[in-house]
């Protein structure tokens, strides 16, 4: 085989699997993703929507129920009606009231339940908005 | 002093403009010019490095004039903390870029200064024009003036939340950003090359150790991120493909795959268009990394609200990629390969595949870290990807990776025969079929195939590795007569590039067996126990023995001591919860205690065979109670009148006459906080008693251990690579250009010997590469000579040295 034939198959080849990977790439990043919602928008939600939630700890809610805790949550610019949540597994550390949550779970008869361990909570403090201080 | 601060600052700003304006005013090679704005650069390090030193004063000195001060730091902080609490902030963050900035151009300058002299001037005005932009956005964009003034000047700070107080995050953040900074040195130069058309290998051999340098930092630094995340955070893992996370990882993958292709560029003259493209995307990685934190674009734990610099670095990333990319296609002619890949047995040929890897690995991680923004773009909706997705590619991806690892460092460059392939391919292919039986008769490896392939592999590779030093050091037994040990060493320190490379890879598989053993094998169970009882993990009894508490000024600390039995052995852990008083408000009340910072104090007993991690979550709904309850009686106490029990008559008193004598108001608060501090630690105690439930996390996580020691081996050996060789420590031997491609040249001749002696090169293939490469040495030792008789430069040292035996 000439070296100019031997090249272009190796082109081809390298570029279908790189095809073939965006491909599945596109394929399942679809399929397994989890939609992302502000409380506000669970609060009306047909119970049974999973979604990853971001939302803001309203503090003094937090209360130990079982082996999990309760709280209450507000979108993030603090506006609109509180969605109660509970939630069973570890903690992060910087868990507490007025923090920035994001926790993946789904809506049940009006609480937003989370599944264990997809609790992530915002590091504290470290870059503050500035913008509107 | 802020003052003071902003002026040098506003002077380091116009010092790198000129350093920029200067440089091109040099850009014909006119060595005034070049000198001058290399001098310039040396006084922007000296400038910034005064204002970070100012920075620093004031917070070593609690002077909360600087608003950075009061708002990062207290008096309470402890001293080591104070000195990484600049870092903490956006505006001190961004100065710390700067500054690292200031070094490394600094050093990349003082490297060159005999060198490059066309490419210099360019690449001086890159480097100067990224620092213009960090040193202008200090200036002039919104809330991010390091040398605030704060006006009152409080009586103490808000300072440093205790999570960010760990040895770990003192060095994790100045590691990451030295190494996201340090890869503008290769990126400039790259730059610099591709203006003036001068795209050989030398812009590479000048950088190739920044290039190694920050890609050690950047390693170092996310492998001190991740160590952080597993003692410290209580979720007791190491890696979540959080988007911050994934930015710092993907520049660090792309320049894995750039320090590996330069090498093919500078000894094949190929991949040109290449590596120009993947320092470009580096360095574009290492900006956005930089960007993601501080925009809000992406959900993460570590973003860190929506800042005012996100839009300008962005616009930053966007002439760098259009810029980068005009000038790419702009010189394609230039970019064409001296030479093709001769056979696809060759270790450029598998760099090529390491490559693509690579890249496929980031392309991976880049797509799942933008899907929020991706689908939003399409279906309208945000949606996010979790990581049991990232582990579906990237798994696959990095044992792929393990096992080119493993066949790179066996094939010799250029070509191999069948014969020595099989050769070197034994004794590590014999190893791994012999692991892969050991495996399916004595482990439940098979239970995860891709863990068992990627174990598989790690044997092939190590024992390659090892193959490697072994045959090395036989070599050099053999020409020498020094006895094993010394000849190991001897091979090793003089060819340090190679065997450094080699001890990177051994801690590289390393680290991915800890990865693997612990992500695939991992016990995880979160128990709830009262005091006395057990509960069985993974063969383990586990037993909540008693609750501790213990208490200091700044913090209430409610542990448990627990017992784990492993058939006869038994090992006591304590691991506990701290709750801190929130720092720089005065006269609060004892639930403040439970309202501000909790931190984990994880119970671990590390051992090379498994880690027993274990957290507690205590219970304290009776401890609650009872301090709302006292929090009432203070507060009727303070208020008196009727109602207030008689025993706090005195305190009724002092508030009384506070309240008639302002100027006793500040004992009277000091007297209540120090009461209120005292019933605390009472109440605290209480929990002992309480017989209450504790939640606990318990995780049995094999082999992690060895991810930590796999790391600290890989930066051992970017350390050996990266150590100056003898000749460079000699100084004068390599001053110009065409001595350096001359030693590169030799260089090139010594591996091809060593590969002939260790066995990777057959005796006919040594015979052609060498005779190719003695060839290319005496073209480039003729135009050595015909520029020195140019120049009328008589004392060139070793100019007519012929490519002698130089192992």
């Amino acid at each position: 085989m000439d070296p100019q034939r031997k090249r272009k198959i190796r082109l081809v080849a390298a570029l279908s699997v790189a095809v073939l990977l965006a491909v599945a790439l596109i394929y399942t990043s679809f399929s397994a993703s989890t939609e992302t919602k502000e409380p506000s928008q669970l609060l009306s939600a047909t119970p049974g929507t999973r979604a990853e939630m971001t939302g803001k700890v309203v503090p003094g809610t937090v209360r130990q129920e079982g082996s999990g805790i309760v709280f209450a949550v507000r979108d993030r610019d603090g506006e609109g009606r509180a969605l109660p949540v509970s939630y069973t597994g570890t903690v992060p550390d910087p868990f507490r009231g007025g923090r920035e949550i994001i926790l993946t779970g789904s809506v049940e008869s009006g609480t937003f339940v989370g599944e264990p361990d997809t609790l992530i909570t915002k590091c504290p403090s470290k870059f503050t908005t500035k913008s509107d201080a | 002093m802020p003052s003071l601060g902003g002026a040098l600052l506003a002077l380091a700003f116009l010092t790198t403009v000129s350093a920029a304006v200067v440089a091109l005013l040099g850009r014909n090679g006119d060595r005034r010019w070049i000198d001058l704005s290399r001098r310039l650069v040396y006084l922007f390090f000296a400038l910034v490095t005064i204002c970070v030193v100012i920075i620093e004063l004031a917070f070593a000195g609690d002077d909360f004039s600087f608003s950075l001060v009061a708002e990062h730091s207290s008096i309470e902080t402890p001293e080591f903390y104070k000195l990484a609490a600049m870092w903490s902030s956006q505006e001190g963050s961004l100065l710390l870029w700067a500054w690292v900035l200031s070094i490394v151009s600094t050093a990349a300058l003082y490297a060159t200064r005999h060198k490059l002299r066309e490419l210099v001037p360019w690449a001086t005005a890159v480097m100067m024009g990224i620092a213009a932009t960090f040193t202008g956005l200090l200036l002039f964009a919104p809330g991010v003036d390091p040398f605030a003034t704060t006006n009152p000047v409080p009586a103490d700070g808000v300072g440093l939340t205790p999570l960010l107080q760990h040895p770990s995050m003192m060095i994790h953040p100045p590691m990451l950003y030295s190494g996201y900074v340090a890869f503008t040195v290769p990126f400039a130069f790259a730059i610099g090359a591709l203006i003036t058309r001068r795209i050989d290998a030398e812009w590479i051999r000048a950088t190739r150790r920044f290039a190694l340098i920050a890609w050690a930092l950047l390693g170092f630094g996310l492998l001190l991120g991740a160590r952080w995340s597993y003692t410290e955070l209580g979720w007791g893992g190491y890696w979540a493909w959080d988007p911050v996370e994934n930015a710092a990882l993907m520049p660090w993958l792309l320049g894995t795959a750039f320090l590996h292709s330069i090498m093919v560029q500078e000894k094949r003259g190929m991949l040109k268009v290449w590596n120009a493209s993947l320092i470009v995307g580096t360095f574009s990685m290492a900006l956005l990394g930089t960007f993601l934190v501080r925009s809000g674009v992406l959900q993460s734990i570590h973003a860190f609200g929506d800042s005012t610099v996100g839009p300008y670095i962005l616009g930053l990333i966007g002439v760098v990629l259009i810029g980068s990319t005009a000038l790419i296609v702009s010189r394609l002619d230039d970019l064409r390969s001296e030479k093709r890949i001769d056979s696809l047995a060759s270790r450029e040929s598998v760099f090529l595949v390491n490559n693509l890897l690579l890249v496929a690995l980031v392309a991976v991680i880049f797509w799942g870290t933008f899907f929020p923004l991706i689908s939003e773009l399409f279906t309208g909706e945000k949606a996010s990807l979790a990581a049991p997705w990232f582990d579906e590619y990237t798994t696959p991806l990095g044992i792929a990776l393990v096992l080119f690892t493993g066949i790179g460092p066996l094939l010799a460059w250029r070509r191999v025969s069948w014969a020595s392939a099989k050769r070197v391919f034994l004794v590590p292919g014999i190893v791994a079929a012999v692991a892969a039986v050991v495996l399916l008769l004595f482990t439940d490896a098979t239970n995860s195939l891709w863990a068992f392939a990627l174990f598989v592999f790690a044997a092939f590779a190590m024992t390659g590795l090892g193959q490697e030093f072994w045959n090395g050091a036989a070599a050099r037994k053999r020409l020498t007569g020094d006895s094993f040990p010394v000849a190991l060493v001897g091979v090793v320190s003089r060819n340090r590039r190679r065997y450094g490379g080699y001890i990177v890879h051994i801690g590289v598989v390393v680290l991915l067996i800890g990865i693997a053993a612990s992500s695939s094998f991992q016990t995880k169970r979160d128990l709830t126990l009262r005091p006395g009882e057990s509960a069985v993990v993974d063969g383990r009894t586990v037993t909540y023995v008693k609750p501790t508490v213990a208490t200091d000024p700044q913090k209430l600390s409610f542990g448990a001591v627990l017992r784990v039995e492993d058939g006869g052995s038994s090992t006591i852990l304590r691991p506990g919860r701290d709750y801190f008083r929130p720092t720089g408000q005065q006269g609060g009340t004892i639930a403040n205690f439970f309202e501000g910072e909790a931190t984990s104090e994880v119970g671990l007993d590390a051992g090379p065979r498994n880690d027993l991690w274990t957290a507690v979550q205590p219970n304290l709904t009776d401890v609650k109670r009872r301090v709302n309850k006292a929090d009432a009686a203070f507060a009727t106490c303070v208020r008196g009148g009727p109602g207030a029990p008689p025993e706090c008559a005195a305190l009724t008193a002092l508030m009384i006459g506070a309240r008639d004598n302002p100027a006793l108001r500040p004992a009277a608060l000091a007297q209540i906080a120090k009461l209120q501090a005292l019933t605390a630690s009472q109440i605290a105690d209480t929990y002992l008693e309480d017989d209450a439930p504790a939640t606990f996390r318990v995780i049995i996580d094999p082999l992690v251990t060895w991810m930590w020691i796999g790391g600290l081996i890989a930066l051992a050996g970017a350390l050996i690579a990266l150590w100056p060789t003898r000749g460079r420590r000699r100084g004068a031997l390599v001053r110009t250009e065409a001595d350096a491609r001359k030693e590169a040249k030799y260089r090139e001749i010594r591996d091809a010997e060593l590969d002939h002696a260790v066995g990777k090169l057959s005796d006919q293939d040594f015979a052609v590469v060498d005779a190719e490469l003695r060839r290319e040495a005496v073209e480039i030792l003729d135009k050595v000579e015909g520029e020195r008789a140019l120049n009328g430069n008589a004392n060139g040292n070793g100019a007519g040295k012929k490519p002698a035996e130089v192992k």
